[in-house]
């Protein structure tokens, strides 16, 4: 069966050893987390858990059937459909002369990226963005050499209804 | 609140409510320690009985379980024993068992109890002692994470943080445990926690807004899975333990009459259907019988009633049932589509599940027309049984199923819980002990664990005590928690013990026998120690018996017997189980079922050693 992507936002609640339970349930089941964020939300008893998980259709239905089993989970969404709205923030540190900065600059300022950090052979990049974007800042950084990447996780939020 | 309808569609057992007085109680309001309001939470929950070992971190509970008039306290000899006691008095009874235990080595060694009634969905509350708040994490004495080593196999587990989430937490744990698709809860208990001061206020209700299981089916599905019933020529129910702690045998009963549809049993269904009932035709599986297992290859409908295709019942998944159709009912939504594809998925409680089929069923004035499918049953059942006289087993020993057949025999169905352990014998009691209610035959099904079968039947004496209580052993697994005895001993419980003792690990040397080219690795027990001995050096009465025309009379004594037991039954330890499916094979392949229509011959027996290097799908962790 083909594999997928799927985006998962899963609301938790806001406990000691939440995390761990969720993550432990997807490993020892034998899926591997892709990228995993987590964050308070807008009720200070529960979290939000963002996570993407590569699966096939049967095995990511048996997984948001097990997490749901824990008691400790009070909704799953699938914000995979591309209904959603996908973040990620990532810093990059950029080997760079003094002389060829302003390249760096230029390309920062195509992707709405900020300058956050200068030293004497590298700038530190800030940018914010869904992969697509991260993934182009970076293919283009990698000409220049990359130091370190520093990414927080994707994070998504259902779009607003529209009508 | 739930509607009126969907509380008659609940059986009581599922509710949760408090089993005693709850918020009623005598100590409601009091000021008391923490431990004090552990002990008067487990009485609000109407706890009449804990299985435990204390140790330091456990004294507090200890000191004040002292006080307590309603609750008895069995002190088990090991801490494995005491969760595997709690399982035995749950699984015999339907109330949740409670375990008591110190932190450390203590909370780890109750490892095993809890994944044990995890895979079987049985309702344990276990309560670890822990090291003082203030040293958690510091690798101080007796410390272990036993939140975290339990994560995989609880339901739900809490780290008990202040007295103040101590009341709520004891009754969320209660109502976890029993609700929905039941399960073990553990809680552990910092000492300094059990020893601040507090007052008692204990809550009927709970709220756990992210806990809702689901109870009544889906009226859309119970209408598909109907018209299903209605279209199919030759519908099979696989009864599952769901059956028994949903108490639905008698939705169950009425269904099969009613529509006509013969049962297979699995190893935890076994009860759940009465085994003089004609349209029962038993085990399924590895080792089910050949025309039970016909059953499944031919039908062209399966409805599963909260079963889990275990690979135990399927053999091969992709040739098991291959003309079928199914509808599954489980109260848990993750077993649904989880092993095989569905047609009509149902997530409720199956005693209102199956009452609305037949509530459904009846209004359309439906007639069975499964006659014909009957009739080929039938036959494969005479022309296959189980056993016969005539296939050639050695006069002057004994025989294993024979000796089932007549402790089967010998037990009122009615008035006796019939326990196992892990292995051969095991199988054999589930071929040939027929059990006629739910709750009385208890077995380890999904984690096979050695050593559950003793205890258990301890726990399941102490919820029974007007039951014969029996546990048919064999000598290894009796091996794995003998020191129980004392436990049984010293507390006057009546037990009885019954070793099929091949001095060897028969169900591994048969895989030996079968799949390892007669390479008997580590298998042989031999000299095992005198039972009898062992029994009488723990004050219980015991027999040998080794003429196979004694053991009617063996057995008789046994059961007479005013207190604990033990018979040491001598067999072959050339004795193999079958019928069996090999592991990976489909259900159609099945070795050594008896062919009467040839003169009770064994089919396909394997002439030698069917493979000579290891199987590679045999490397599944059969320890019996």
């Amino acid at each position: 069966m083909m594999k997928s992507k799927h985006v998962l936002s899963i609301l938790v609640e806001n406990k000691p050893g939440v995390l761990s339970r969720v993550v432990g349930l997807i490993s020892r089941r034998g899926f591997n987390i892709e990228s995993l964020s987590v964050g308070p939300t807008e009720d200070v008893a529960r979290s939000r858990i963002t996570m993407v998980v590569t699966a096939d259709p049967v095995a990511f239905e048996q997984i948001t059937k097990q997490l749901n089993k824990l008691i400790s989970v009070h909704k799953i969404t699938d914000l995979t459909k591309g209904n959603a709205i996908e973040r990620e923030l990532a810093l990059f540190k950029v080997d760079v002369t003094p002389e060829r900065r302003n390249e760096i600059i230029e390309i920062a300022n195509i992707f709405r990226a900020n300058i956050v950090d200068v030293g004497h052979s590298s700038l530190t990049i800030e940018v914010t963005g869904d992969e697509a974007k991260i993934a182009g800042i970076e293919d283009l950084f990698r000409a220049y050499g990359i130091k370190d990447i520093v990414r927080t996780g994707l994070i998504a939020m259902s779009r607003n209804a529209k009508s | 609140m739930a509607s009126q309808t969907e509380d008659r569609c609940r059986s009581a057992a599922v509710m949760g409510a408090p089993r005693g007085l709850g918020s009623k109680g005598p100590k409601q309001g009091c000021v008391m320690l923490g431990a004090q309001a552990i002990v008067a939470a487990l009485e609000a929950e109407g706890v009449d009985v804990v299985f435990g070992y204390p140790g330091g971190q456990a004294l507090r509970i200890y000191d004040a379980l002292f006080d307590s008039t309603q609750i008895t306290h069995v002190l088990a000899r090991h801490e494995q024993g005491a969760v595997h006691m709690a399982d035995g008095y749950a699984r015999s009874s339907g109330k949740p068992g409670v375990v008591v235990v110190t932190s450390g080595p203590g909370a780890t060694n109750t490892v095993t109890g809890i994944a044990t009634a995890y895979m079987d969905s049985v309702p344990l509350v276990v309560i670890t002692g822990q090291v003082p708040r203030a040293v958690i994490g510091t690798d101080s004495f007796q410390e272990s994470d036993i939140v975290g080593i339990t994560m995989p196999v609880v339901k739900h587990s809490f780290l008990l943080q202040s007295v103040d989430e101590l009341a709520s937490t004891f009754r969320e744990a209660f109502h976890i445990a029993v609700t929905g698709r039941p399960g073990p809860v553990l809680i552990d208990v910092p000492s300094d926690v059990a020893g601040a001061s507090m007052t008692f206020e204990y809550a009927d209700e709970v709220n756990l807004p992210s806990y809702k299981p689901t109870y009544r089916g889906n009226a859309r599905q119970i209408r598909a899975a109907c018209e299903l019933i209605a279209q199919a020529a030759r519908p099979l129910l696989v009864v599952g333990g769901g059956v028994g702690i949903s108490e639905a045998t008698p939705e169950l009963e009425r269904l099969i009459e009613l529509a006509g549809i013969p049962a297979v049993t699995t190893l935890m269904g076994k009860g759940a259907l009465a085994a003089s009932h004609p349209m029962n035709l038993g085990p399924v599986g590895m080792h089910g019988a050949k025309y039970s297992n016909l059953a499944i290859t031919e039908c062209d409908l399966i409805i599963a009633a909260g079963a889990r295709f275990s690979d135990r019942v399927t053999g091969r998944v992709d040739e098991f049932a291959p003309n079928a159709k199914v509808i599954h009912i489980d109260i848990d939504p993750a077993e649904i589509g989880k092993i095989l594809p569905c047609a009509v998925p149902i997530v409720g409680d199956l005693k209102g599940v199956l009452a609305a089929l037949v509530e459904r069923l009846e209004k359309a004035a439906f007639a069975p027309r499964t006659d014909a499918w009957l009739k080929r049953i039938e036959a494969w059942r005479e022309r296959y049984p189980f056993y016969h006289p005539n296939v050639g087993d050695a006069p002057e020993e004994i025989v294993p199923e024979l000796v089932m057949k007549e402790l089967s025999a010998q037990l009122d169905p009615n008035a006796s819980i019939v326990v196992t352990e892990v292995g051969q014998h095991q199988m054999w009691a589930n071929q040939f002990i027929d059990r006629e209610c739910p709750r009385s035959f208890l077995s380890s099904g999904g984690l096979g664990t050695m050593g559950f079968g003793f205890p258990a039947a301890i726990g399941a004496a102490v919820a029974n005590p007007a039951k014969a209580v029996v546990c048919v052993a064999g000598d290894g697994s009796f091996q794995m928690n003998s020191q129980e005895m004392a436990t049984a001993a010293i507390n006057g419980i009546p037990v009885k013990v019954m070793v099929m003792d091949n001095r060897c690990l028969g169900m591994v040397r048969q895989w030996q026998r079968l799949f390892y080219g007669e390479r008997y690795s580590s298998t042989l027990l031999a000299p095992n120690p005198d039972f009898v001995k062992l029994a009488d050096a723990y004050g219980w009465q015991g027999e040998r018996v080794e003429d196979p025309t004694l053991v009617p009379a063996a057995i008789a004594r046994m059961l007479a017997a005013p207190g604990p037991y033990l018979l040491d039954v001598a067999i072959s330890r050339e004795q193999n189980v079958y019928p069996m499916v090999a592991p990976g094979d489909a259900l159609g392949e099945v070795i050594g079922a008896i062919d009467v229509a040839v003169g009770a011959v064994r089919l396909n027996m394997p002439e030698a050693p069917r493979n000579a290097a290891p199987a590679a799908d045999a490397e599944e962790g059969d320890d019996e």
